[in-house]
């Protein structure tokens, strides 16, 4: 009843190609921003912001890059933490280097090393497919977490490899408190995300699904698959640059290698596959699953452990979070292998009626 | 001269150690075509069930079999738990999947026999062979002998497996096209549980030999990330590919962190594999030994 689309007519073309064509969504979405932007930075804790909400929504524009080419262009990737690497790296150099550079053109600068990057790594995507190049893309994965470790001009010489991110200012304001921070955050997520759910309705996500859909045919119907495969990497990997530029400068406050290994690239893999593949929404809902089960699952095994006073030792705790963390995974991928965006289609399906039975 | 052929004759035997891991991987893409991540963790699993199992004062030969009946069970309920109900499902959900059953296993195997670094003693010398040493000045360790020695057999009793027996022929069919293979009547759902026992075979072998060789920690998961290279050049779903893609890595590898490393500031063998491998794909995009794959609209 709450969610019917009855009576909303579309007398464009435009109309019915918008972001959200449905009224309820336009609402919805517009709510959820304002909750997040207005009431959040209200009512939570400062370890609320830099330990669940900062590094959920910086793993979400991840995994958004990842889903870009994963989801919709259909290119499995394994070195999604690499790009994040060369987006924080380069970020970091740039406000090294380059005197009085804005932060956001810093933090762009950053996407941009890493979409050329992507794009070069994105080659052989030209001529090898499946888990041939998700295999591939480790060599980028190891090759970038080897070359910033050993090149010294890219970590300005610091001995330990350990660099301290420098302090985030824009416009003479220091983003210094969790709550400046996670604005900062979200208004770049806001609007990235909007960008990518813009471009997936358009012309270069609809030749990005026919390429993924099969890229023998989409050459056929005229789509330029080096074109197309070489844009998904580069906006891809622009979106992961930036991404690891937040992570660096936003949440971990040092720019390091080891940040970015091959257990991150996992990490923001499994939140498109559990939040749903080629959908943005997905990425939200995967990226807030990966953030938060961790958490839960540490905070009740202690709760348990220390109600029922088993005194179960830390190491088999962690042993034990490990075991439920994969059985989940598993659990989710069998109980819905779309996703839990496909769950959320299921739920607007049902909300159409209820609560009346027809 | 010599040290060139010691480099190279090592980097050869090292490399039969990645094919070793590498064989798991391909046993179970060929029969079910499931990605399996989980094979660098089935390894771990395994070689720490046998030093467990040992410590729990039982003999070598009864922990064998013990360790070896832990991975076929381990293998068949992988199959009936996590694989079956996947049945159909794109690849790279059933690739994930394998990524949680890591996870899983990793947490099972330190919960069941804690996390300490333990050593493994087979009965073989880490020595170079005095006759080698003494005739060719080439040092060549007992150790790597035995070890390529072990998997040339499992090699060939893989070989005679799949080409004499009936299960064999049956696993290849599978291989070929699941949907012929159920239309002439072979039982799909035996058939992958056999595989999955198999690999947990193969896993509890590469176990033992990289657990004597380096010691029975958790850094062995990682042996599957020296497998995927080997895999991609040689072909995700040959044998003989497995092997021959491990020889080339190991001793290139191993020749490239001597005489290029230094250049370039060590530590190359992470990632100089991948990156071989990756120009030979370019050439090869099936790899050396792979189905080639002809696409069709």
């Amino acid at each position: 009843m709450f969610y019917r689309e009855a009576g909303q007519f579309k007398a464009s073309y435009q109309a019915d190609n918008a972001i959200f064509p449905l009224r309820q969504d336009r609402i919805g979405i517009a709510v959820i921003v304002a909750i997040a932007f207005i009431v959040v930075p209200l009512v939570a804790s400062p370890y609320i912001f830099t330990g669940i909400l900062i590094p959920f929504l910086i793993l979400t524009l991840a995994a958004i890059g990842l889903n870009i080419l994963t989801g919709y262009a259909g290119q499995l990737s394994l070195g999604t933490a690499a790009f994040m690497a060369v987006g924080a790296f380069a970020s970091y150099n740039l406000v090294l280097r380059v005197p009085g550079i804005p932060f956001l053109v810093a933090f762009a600068g950053g996407g941009v090393v890493a979409a050329l990057v992507g794009m070069l790594f994105g080659l052989p995507s030209l001529r090898i497919r499946g888990f041939y190049l998700a295999v591939a893309t480790l060599a980028a994965q190891f090759f970038i977490v080897w070359f910033l470790t050993k090149v010294g001009w890219v970590s300005n010489y610091t001995a330990s490899g350990v660099i301290t991110a420098q302090q985030i200012v824009i416009f003479g304001y220091a983003f210094t408190t969790p709550t400046a921070k996670y604005l900062l955050v979200l208004s770049i997520v806001t609007v990235m995300a909007l960008a990518a759910k813009n471009m997936a309705r358009g012309n270069v996500g609809r030749s990005w699904m026919a390429v993924r859909d099969m890229d023998v045919a989409a050459e056929v119907i005229g789509i330029r698959l080096m074109r197309t495969k070489l844009l998904a990497f580069a906006i891809s990997s622009f979106y992961c640059g930036v991404a690891g530029a937040l992570f660096a400068f936003a949440y971990l406050g040092t720019v390091e290698p080891e940040a970015f290994s091959l257990d991150l690239s996992f990490r923001v893999l499994f939140m498109i596959i559990i939040g749903g593949v080629g959908t943005v929404l997905g990425s939200f809902l995967g990226s807030a699953f990966v953030t938060l089960l961790p958490v839960v699952l540490s905070v009740s095994v202690r709760f348990l452990d220390h109600s029922l006073n088993l005194r179960i030792a830390e190491s088999t705790i962690s042993n034990l979070e490990l075991m439920v963390f994969g059985g989940l995974i598993i659990f989710f991928l069998i109980v819905e292998p779309h996703g839990l965006a496909r769950l959320w289609q299921i739920g607007k399906e049902k909300l159409r009626l209820w609560p009346f039975p027809h | 001269m010599q040290f060139f052929f010691e480099v190279l004759i090592g980097g050869l035997l090292s490399g039969v150690m990645y094919s070793l891991v590498a064989l798991g991987f391909v046993l179970i893409y060929k029969a079910s075509g499931v990605f399996n991540f989980a094979q660098g963790a089935m390894v771990f699993f395994a070689a720490l069930t046998y030093v467990g199992l040992l410590e729990l004062g039982l003999s070598p030969w009864l922990a064998l079999p013990g360790a070896l009946l832990a991975m076929v069970v381990l293998g068949l309920v992988t199959e009936r738990v996590v694989l079956r109900p996947l049945v159909n499902q794109p690849q790279i959900t059933l690739f994930m999947a394998t990524i949680g059953l890591t996870f899983f296993i990793e947490g099972l195997a330190q919960m069941m026999w804690g996390a300490n670094v333990r050593g493994l003693d087979l009965g073989l010398q880490d020595e170079p062979i005095q006759w080698l040493t003494d005739n060719a000045g080439i040092n060549v360790s007992k150790f790597d002998i035995a070890a390529s020695g072990g998997a040339a057999i499992l090699v060939t009793l893989l070989a005679l497996f799949f080409s004499r027996t009936r299960i064999g022929r049956a696993l290849r069919a599978v291989a070929d096209d699941h949907q012929a293979a159920l239309a002439v009547g072979i039982p799909l759902q035996q058939i992958w549980a056999i595989v999955w026992g198999v690999a947990g075979a193969v896993a509890l072998v590469a176990g033992l030999l990289w657990g004597a060789r380096n010691g029975v920690q958790f850094a062995l998961t990682f042996v599957a990330l020296k497998a995927l290279p080997v895999l991609i050049l040689g072909g995700f779903d040959s044998i003989p590919g497995a092997i021959v893609g491990g020889l080339i890595i190991g001793a290139s590898e191993k020749l490239a962190e001597v005489y290029l490393g230094p250049y370039v500031g060590g530590g190359i063998e992470g990632w100089f594999p991948y990156v071989l491998a990756l120009a030979f794909l370019l050439v090869r995009p099936e790899g050396l030994f792979g189905e080639k794959i002809i696409r069709r609209i």
